[in-house]
């Protein structure tokens, strides 16, 4: 078993924890960084297939340092509708929907009466 | 009812886990060897470094996409409303002084990292986050301002790199590919295109941090 190979296990092993972590934690916060563990699994993945032979291959190499930048990307829009949410509804998780939907609309009615 | 969810979704997770550890472990090798590929056209790539030939030459459609990307994620930020501008005044005395100290040897770093990128580990996007870095410490030292949303300078720097890049790309069309360099001016354009993206990555992911609602609206 090569260094690549243990590094790709270990990428698995990390994705199916932040796998767990988006279907299990009710935080929003959390599941941003759950999702965001999910995707450094899958970095590990790639990388640690691309060298399991002894000679590390760039183009994998290239497709992560792509991927990391994307990844920063959405956790950037994540956070900002995430924090969107928490300042339409006072809410950090997405429980349930339905209510806060109703929240929502309350609020922003409240908020025309008081502009009125 | 609801642990047996919990209990049943970590079962499926750890037979999951178990699958893609068979999967992985047992994977055949690869059929094509693309490092062997690369190695063979590294000398018309213009760079030698193979990571940074592949993400400019090789594939630079994939790196021109990416930033593309990070604009529409700004762009959706700037959509979703930003967040007001923290408060002042709770910063630790420490701060600006490590700011003023560090900051310069920041951007030392970022410009070795972009000019190492055609020879070895490095390149513009390692260049750009630490810039991008150095922006979010000295705004956190509060030396440098949060920016107002319709702050003229960060938008022309963030489209800037990527309507060279673009410029640069459209110019390369009557070669009859996208991105094919000719490769007697292939190491120009590449430190050329690196050069803009550096600074407009940098200010990119910087605006992440920066761009704040305007005071009135908190």
């Amino acid at each position: 078993m090569s260094a690549g190979l243990i590094y790709a296990a270990t990428g698995c092993l990390l994705f199916v924890l932040g796998l767990g972590g988006v279907l299990l934690l009710k935080a929003l916060l959390r599941r941003i960084l759950a999702f965001n563990l999910m995707g450094s699994g899958a970095f590990l993945v790639l990388v640690g297939l691309a060298q399991r032979d002894g000679t590390p291959d760039p183009v994998p190499q290239a497709m992560v340092l792509t991927g990391i930048v994307v990844a920063v990307a959405a956790t950037a829009l994540a956070l900002t509708l995430a924090r969107r949410w928490h300042a339409l509804t006072g809410r950090d998780d997405i429980a349930r929907v339905r209510d806060t939907g109703l929240q929502i609309r309350r609020k922003a009615n409240d908020r025309r009466k008081a502009a009125r | 009812m609801k642990t047996l969810w919990r209990s049943l979704t970590v079962i499926a997770l750890l037979g999951l886990a178990a699958a893609l550890l068979v999967a992985v472990l047992g994977l055949p090798p690869a059929p094509v060897k693309l490092a062997g590929e690369v190695a063979a056209k590294l000398g018309a790539s213009g760079v030698s470094h193979p990571v940074t030939a592949v993400l400019l030459n090789f594939r630079g459609y994939d790196t021109f996409l990416e930033v593309a990307v990070l604009i529409i994620a700004l762009l959706g930020m700037l959509a979703a409303g930003l967040p007001p501008p923290p408060p002042t005044g709770s910063r630790n005395a420490m701060l600006p002084t490590l700011a003023r100290l560090a900051v310069p040897l920041m951007v030392l770093a970022a410009v070795y990292l972009l000019w190492a990128g055609a020879f070895r580990p490095g390149g513009a996007f390692q260049a750009a986050a630490v810039l991008a870095a150095a922006a979010v410490l000295l705004h956190l030292a509060e030396i440098l301002a949060p920016w107002p949303r319709d702050r003229r300078g960060p938008r022309l720097a963030i489209a800037g790199g990527f309507l060279l890049f673009l410029a640069i790309a459209a110019a390369l069309l009557a070669n009859g590919g996208l991105l094919r360099y000719p490769p007697e001016h292939a190491g120009l354009l590449i430190v050329l295109i690196e050069s803009g993206l550096t600074v407009s990555l940098a200010v990119n992911l910087a605006a992440f941090f920066l761009l704040r609602a305007p005071e009135e609206q908190r």
